[in-house]
């Protein structure tokens, strides 16, 4: 009990006073969750919108690949990105294991599919008469689905939330491809298990609470916008 | 003959190898308001979509102001923003009312003052002004229909297609936003396509109509004589004709023929050869009944057929009266005129018509 008391108290100081190692993992823990839920929500969104919204063969199958990429375990795509970017692998010229992008990398592969699912799901609960109404109005290709995004709203923020939500607690992958080097690709849950491995109670809590606070600041964020367009 | 805003010629849609809408022919003429009616499943839809751009024919041609569309993006577009469509439902966005209203003419990218004054003169017309700022989700049915049509006026369309726009309203909405809508094509003179499985909305509302069976065009015509002179005994009966009596020509002079029924002879007005097989359509309200000792003294009334009042039923200000003659046979009359004949169910009476009340169709030979 004392254990996780002192922990607490240690950890609190650290984050008041801005350990300047905490701090950088935690922004490089933002940088690359943040920046690989973008990736994968520019390239999801348009790919889970023409998913849900065409009809064209192999579509079911398309879909399977989806909803089984959603459930891809991290340690997998960790393995899978390691090899594709290992020193003598097809891609080892470009020398990113071990790096912050090849984190970037491994997280994107985790969130595409995540967001892509959820787009999909998003534009097939729209009624699809509605599609002909935005087309009667005279709407182009790209307003069509730009309104249809707009109807699907709240839905596409669980869709960010989602894949946000996957990749910033994501551990496997990371450790796998970013190796958790200090100071360069060391994030918050790679941090947190070589501390909780190390004994230092107090620095593992510290980070788990700036991850958790980290999680729920985002989704309460984003949430309330969910809510407040629902009210409108 | 006026010029035509729309032609499909040889049209057929299809859906899941089923053929759903084979139209030969129809043109919507510039200025007129075309009611297509039929029964539920019978290709109305189907071929307001295609009329609309909305739905490609597998083989056949529409035509925009007698230049052939062409199935490709940009000048589908084109075409589809001269147009506005209204739906059944009234399927607004999930934002304001004046938002929605909005929609169409920011899709073709208009100046922000345009769309406010056009957005504000439309909402006006249909009584929705005060609920711009409204989010369209707490709207009624027929508030949410109104802002459907707002936003079509809006677009100033030169072809204005309606699928069933107020079907999934109640009785007086329905008959308050009817009155409202001719009020507006009236006065802007707009071509429209009205759609409708309502025949008395039909015949209201068109200049002509067309009736839609069974995923073909089966009459176009004005209102009069689809309702009078209905082609076949589908349309015959879905425009309301109760009575279709099957029989044989047994002769023909001048015009008039002598048709054998199961129950007698009549004489009806048709070119119908002795021999061939008719239907005769009388309407109900073209029988007239009398007391069974009474005599019809006009000559007109060539055709008097005897029987026994089977069921009285009131329609609003009249009763319908269903007769057994050999044939069942149901006539319109005024409540008046039935309490000064005092016949009650059950009771002898006499019907009578003329020959030229009586529409024939002939069958064909199956």
């Amino acid at each position: 009990m004392e254990l996780i008391w002192h922990g607490l108290i240690q950890a609190f100081w650290l984050i008041i006073a801005g350990d300047p190692e905490v701090m950088r993992i935690t922004f490089l823990s933002l940088k690359v969750s943040g920046f690989a839920t973008l990736l994968s929500l520019v390239a999801g969104i348009p790919l889970g919108a023409f998913i849900g919204l065409a009809r064209f063969p192999g579509r079911g199958f398309v879909l399977s690949l989806i909803n089984t990429g959603m459930a891809l375990p991290p340690v997998v795509v960790g393995l899978f990105v390691s090899i594709m970017l290992w020193r003598s692998g097809p891609f080892g010229v470009l020398q990113l294991l071990y790096s912050p992008t090849a984190i970037v990398i491994a997280q994107f592969i985790l969130a595409f599919p995540v967001v892509t699912g959820l787009t999909v799901t998003a534009m097939q609960q729209i009624d699809p008469k509605l599609r002909l109404q935005l087309l009667g109005l005279g709407a182009s290709r790209t307003q069509l689905l730009l309104q249809l995004l707009k109807e699907a709203r709240l839905a596409m923020l669980a869709a960010v939330m989602a894949g946000f939500g996957a990749v910033i607690s994501e551990i496997g992958a990371s450790m796998m491809v970013g190796g958790n080097i200090l100071g360069y690709t060391r994030v918050l849950t790679t941090a947190t298990v070589l501390e909780t491995a190390k004994g230092n109670f107090d620095m593992a809590i510290a980070l788990s609470i700036i991850l958790l606070a980290i999680t729920f600041l985002i989704n309460w964020g984003l949430t309330a916008i969910q809510q407040y367009g629902s009210s409108r | 003959m006026t010029a035509s805003a729309l032609d499909i010629s040889n049209a057929t849609v299809v859906y899941g190898g089923r053929t759903v809408l084979s139209v030969a022919e129809l043109s919507l003429f510039a200025g007129e308001i075309l009611a297509i009616v039929g029964p539920n499943g019978a290709g109305k839809s189907t071929l307001l979509r295609l009329l609309a751009l909305l739905e490609k024919p597998v083989i056949g041609e529409v035509r925009f102001g007698s230049q052939p569309v062409r199935w490709e993006a940009a000048s589908l577009l084109a075409l589809r923003r001269r147009m506005g469509t209204v739906f059944q439902s009234p399927l607004l966005c999930n934002t304001t009312v004046y938002r929605n209203i909005a929609l169409g003419l920011k899709f073709r990218g208009l100046p922000k003052p345009e769309i406010g004054q056009r957005v504000g003169r439309w909402a006006e017309r249909f009584g929705i002004g005060h609920l711009l700022s409204q989010p369209a989700k707490s709207l009624s049915g027929g508030e949410a229909q109104r802002v459907s049509l707002a936003r079509a006026f809006a677009l100033s369309p030169e072809i204005l297609l309606l699928d069933e726009p107020f079907s999934a309203l109640d009785q007086p909405t329905r008959e308050g936003l009817l009155g409202e809508l001719e009020g507006v094509l009236r006065e802007s003179k707009i071509t429209a396509v009205f759609v409708t499985h309502e025949r008395n909305e039909a015949l209201h509302f068109g200049d002509r109509v067309a009736v839609v069976m069974g995923g073909r065009l089966a009459q176009v015509d004005s209102p009069e004589r689809v309702f009078s002179t209905p082609v076949g005994e589908e349309v015959a009966r879905f425009v309301g004709v109760e009575n279709i009596l099957r029989g044989i020509v047994l002769e023909q002079r001048d015009g008039i023929g002598v048709v054998s029924l199961d129950s007698g002879k009549i004489q009806v007005a048709t070119e119908a050869q002795a021999g061939e097989r008719v239907l005769v359509c009388l309407r109900p309200e073209e029988i007239v009944l009398a007391r069974p000792d009474a005599s019809f003294a006009a000559e007109s009334m060539r055709n008097v057929l005897r029987g026994t009042v089977d069921q009285v039923t009131q329609i609003g200000a009249q009763l319908r009266v269903r007769m057994n003659t050999g044939v069942p046979l149901t006539a319109l009359i005024t409540k008046q005129s039935w309490q000064e004949l005092s016949l009650a169910e059950g009771q002898p009476v006499q019907a009578a018509f003329k020959a030229s009340a009586a529409h024939v169709i002939r069958r064909r030979e199956n």
